[in-house]
């Protein structure tokens, strides 16, 4: 190659970049002048709206003995402006902070004084200038927790035997597992893939049940679904990112552990969340029905967590970190459910747990089939498939403590 | 190498968790990071909240001060009569021509809350219509809305005057007869469905005085409704004239020993009856107000179903603020409420 050469290649180089640039901006170009044309000309359909296009959400009512603080959103594509407030059928005074006005994606708190009934339910019904009604309900009135030093240990106590404690007793049973058969720990394992599946079906439907009431204009429902698919491949793509550096196969039951572990954790996470949020809206008594039930369900987590450690050799402080990882998300759990819970954010929070544990899936039954295909027994052995079934009907019958 | 694995682990951990906090913070701006509505200045909010409280409490609702185009209406409405053009008739009677247009109008109907509504002349209730017994009366309707419209009025009248019949977009009608018996009647869209022709808001008060004038008054003209917002056939906001609270907010100023003469008519829809109660005082009611010489009810609360109507006489004995409001609480507290202020 002649310098000559070079240098040509390089102008050529340098105004093909040039040319390429143009060639991207063109269409930038036809739509901005398309947008700003439409801005300016309309669309071409001369019609008024039928009815007026706003969106409030109430997002929360906080229960103090001046009354109630409603905290709304404006998710719709206009501005809102709250003209009245009526509490119970009756117009009652209000004050905003900082506007009765919002604009798009803007929040206010609403602070009403009134005289609410202890155990009463009550209904403020927010009336915009255009004359909608958005309504936020009081089921039972009850003075909302105050986030002192002492609720928040009480939270986090809660969410410790919840979450951590639990597990740890589940673990417990590991020295007990150990002296399984290959077959028997294939089982183990196939309980946990069974326990695993039932968390999957459970956080997702929790996800989409908290997507339903989250403001339209956040998606929930695809905010759950992207989060489980983004998730999964994300701990796939960290997975397969380390394999190629370490190919290490001592660590592989402990690898798949810790990621038990963690997926549970997103898990405990939403439990947590949900005890916190009942105990944030007054029902103390579904709190405690909350944590009972909790608890007993995620001491087979915890035996779950300890399946695939069973040919390796762990020390104590590795069950005490695992129980840490897959436990103590709850109690954080319990402080955001309880402090400021936010619906969008628990609808993505539960998909992207949902991800996690889907993940985990995939590897413990690619660890169940590798292993079998070695040993040359079946992967889908009846022991296999009654562990999975054992697995799924446990989860289930300790979920009926927690489902009403 | 244990040690090394285990960080990785908690890494990945951590990795998710910030996934999930970038994730929140993008969907709710500020909302992650805000402090928690408990952690605000408490102190400032405390007092302001606790002096609300207990002005709230001793009051009840307080409509302000804002003079709104809507409070406006409501007082015009409760003093202003229209008489018509007058003329005289050869053979001697007087004739009273009226204008009513039928067009669609966005009303206030309480502080900052707007309400799409079917008026007559722009107002709801539409304008009261005043004359006196055995006049000819010619009312021009004209339609300016984009739904047939009619004009039914009570009382004694030919058939064919009765506003039976849809006047299509566009049209006019004018309706003549002679205005008989004395008494306060009402006027109504009378076009199917009717209920929503009357609760958007097509509706006044008609009053035919007697040959021989009644006693001097100062007089007033009131229509008790409602107002369906979110149009699920049940009213959000009660009110008289038109507009919630209106003389809560500025009460009717009337003078000790004088009397008061307020001709009420019901034209709300959806719920069964309204009604009026006086605090701390009674009057005398006539019920349709037909017969001059019929002996009233002496009492502090009447009632009415949707187009009964009725001459109440009031005399205030004492200065002082007089409460009055529909009976039925709920009425009252959505914007049916009042004072008369007796100085």
């Amino acid at each position: 190659m002649t310098l000559l050469e070079v240098s040509k290649m390089k102008s050529t180089s340098s105004l093909g970049k040039g040319k390429m640039i143009t060639l991207g901006l063109i269409p930038f170009l036809i739509l901005v002048i398309l947008l700003v044309a439409i801005a300016k000309f309309g669309t071409g359909i001369e019609e008024e709206s039928a009815a007026p296009i706003e969106v409030l959400n109430v997002e929360k009512i906080t229960i103090t003995d001046e009354g109630f603080e409603v905290k709304v959103l404006n998710s719709g594509p206009e501005e809102v402006t709250i003209a009245q407030v009526v509490v119970d059928g009756s117009f009652w005074n209000a004050n905003f902070e900082p506007s009765d006005t919002l604009q798009r994606f803007d929040q206010s708190m609403i602070y009403i004084p009134y005289p609410w009934v202890a155990g009463d339910p009550h209904e403020i019904k927010l009336i915009t200038s255009k004359g909608l009604i958005f309504i936020g309900e009081v089921v039972a009135a009850a003075k909302t927790p105050e986030a002192d030093g002492n609720r928040f240990l009480q939270y986090a106590l809660i969410g410790f035997y919840v979450g951590v404690v639990p597990v740890g007793l589940g673990l417990l049973w590991f020295p007990f597992m150990r002296r399984f058969s290959t077959r028997g720990t294939h089982a183990v394992l196939a309980l946990t893939v069974g326990l695993l599946f039932f968390l999957f079906v459970d956080t997702i439907q929790e996800g989409l049940e908290m997507a339903a009431v989250a403001p339209g204009v956040f998606q929930g429902v695809g905010l759950v679904w992207f989060g489980v698919l983004l998730s999964c491949l994300f701990l796939i793509a960290m997975d397969q990112s380390s394999e190629r550096r370490m190919q290490s196969k001592h660590s592989e039951g402990k690898n798949i552990a810790y990621k038990l572990a963690t997926g549970i954790g997103l898990h405990n996470f939403g439990e947590g969340l949900a005890i916190g949020a009942a105990f944030a809206i007054g029902e103390a008594a579904l709190g405690t029905f909350l944590i009972i039930g909790f608890t007993l369900h995620n001491v087979t987590e915890g035996i779950g967590i300890a399946a695939p450690l069973l040919k390796e050799r762990p020390t104590w402080k590795t069950f005490l970190l695992l129980a840490v990882i897959a436990g103590s998300p709850a109690i954080v759990g319990t402080w955001v459910g309880g402090f400021i819970f936010n619906i969008t954010f628990a609808a993505l929070f539960f998909g992207i747990g949902a991800g996690a544990i889907l993940q985990v899936i995939f590897v413990i039954s690619r660890m169940i089939m590798r292993q079998s295909s070695k040993s040359g027994a079946p992967a889908v052995s009846w022991m296999n498939f009654g562990g999975l079934t054992l697995g799924i009907v446990l989860m289930y019958v300790t979920a009926l403590l927690v489902k009403f | 190498m244990k040690k090394e694995i285990s960080r990785r682990q908690l890494l990945k951990a951590g990795a998710t968790g910030a996934f999930a906090l970038i994730g929140s913070a993008l969907l709710n701006p500020g909302g992650l990071f805000q402090k928690p509505v408990l952690a605000m200045n408490k102190h400032e909010i405390h007092a302001v909240k606790k002096e609300a409280l207990h002005s709230g409490m001793k009051h009840a609702y307080d409509p302000g001060n804002v003079v709104t185009k809507g409070l406006e209406m409501a007082q015009r409405a409760l003093t202003h009569f229209d008489y018509g053009k007058t003329g005289i008739l050869a053979n001697g009677k007087t004739v009273r021509d009226y204008e009513l247009t039928a067009y669609d109008a966005e009303v206030e109907i309480a502080r900052g809350i707007k309400f799409p509504g079917w008026t007559f002349n722009g107002t709801i209730p539409g304008p009261t219509l005043r004359c006196t017994e055995g006049d000819i009366i010619r009312v021009k309707f004209d339609n300016a809305s984009t739904h047939p419209h009619s004009i039914h009025m009570h009382g004694i009248h030919p058939t064919n005057m009765d506003g039976l019949e849809a006047i299509m977009p566009g049209e006019s009608f004018t309706y003549e007869f002679e205005a008989k018996p004395a008494g306060m009647q009402v006027y109504h869209c009378h076009v199917a469905p009717l209920g929503r022709h009357i609760h958007k808001g097509l509706y006044g008060n008609f009053i035919i005085d007697p040959r021989k004038p009644r006693a001097k008054a100062k007089e007033l003209s009131m229509v008790m409704n409602g107002f369906d917002l979110d149009l699920d056939g049940e009213n959000e906001v009660y009110t008289v004239n038109g507009y919630a609270f209106a003389y809560q907010q500025q009460p009717i100023k009337v003078k000790v020993g004088e009397l008061v003469r307020i001709y009420l008519s019901n034209l709300t829809e959806f719920d069964l009856i309204n009604s009026f109660h006086l605090h701390a005082n009674y009057f005398n009611y006539y019920p349709t107000g037909a017969d001059p010489e019929a002996r009233p009810n002496f009492t502090d609360t009447i009632m009415q179903c949707q187009g009964e109507r009725g001459i109440m006489e009031i005399v205030f004995p004492a200065p002082g603020k007089y409460m009055f409001h529909a009976h039925q609480s709920e009425f009252a507290e959505l914007g049916w409420m009042g004072f008369f202020l007796a100085e």
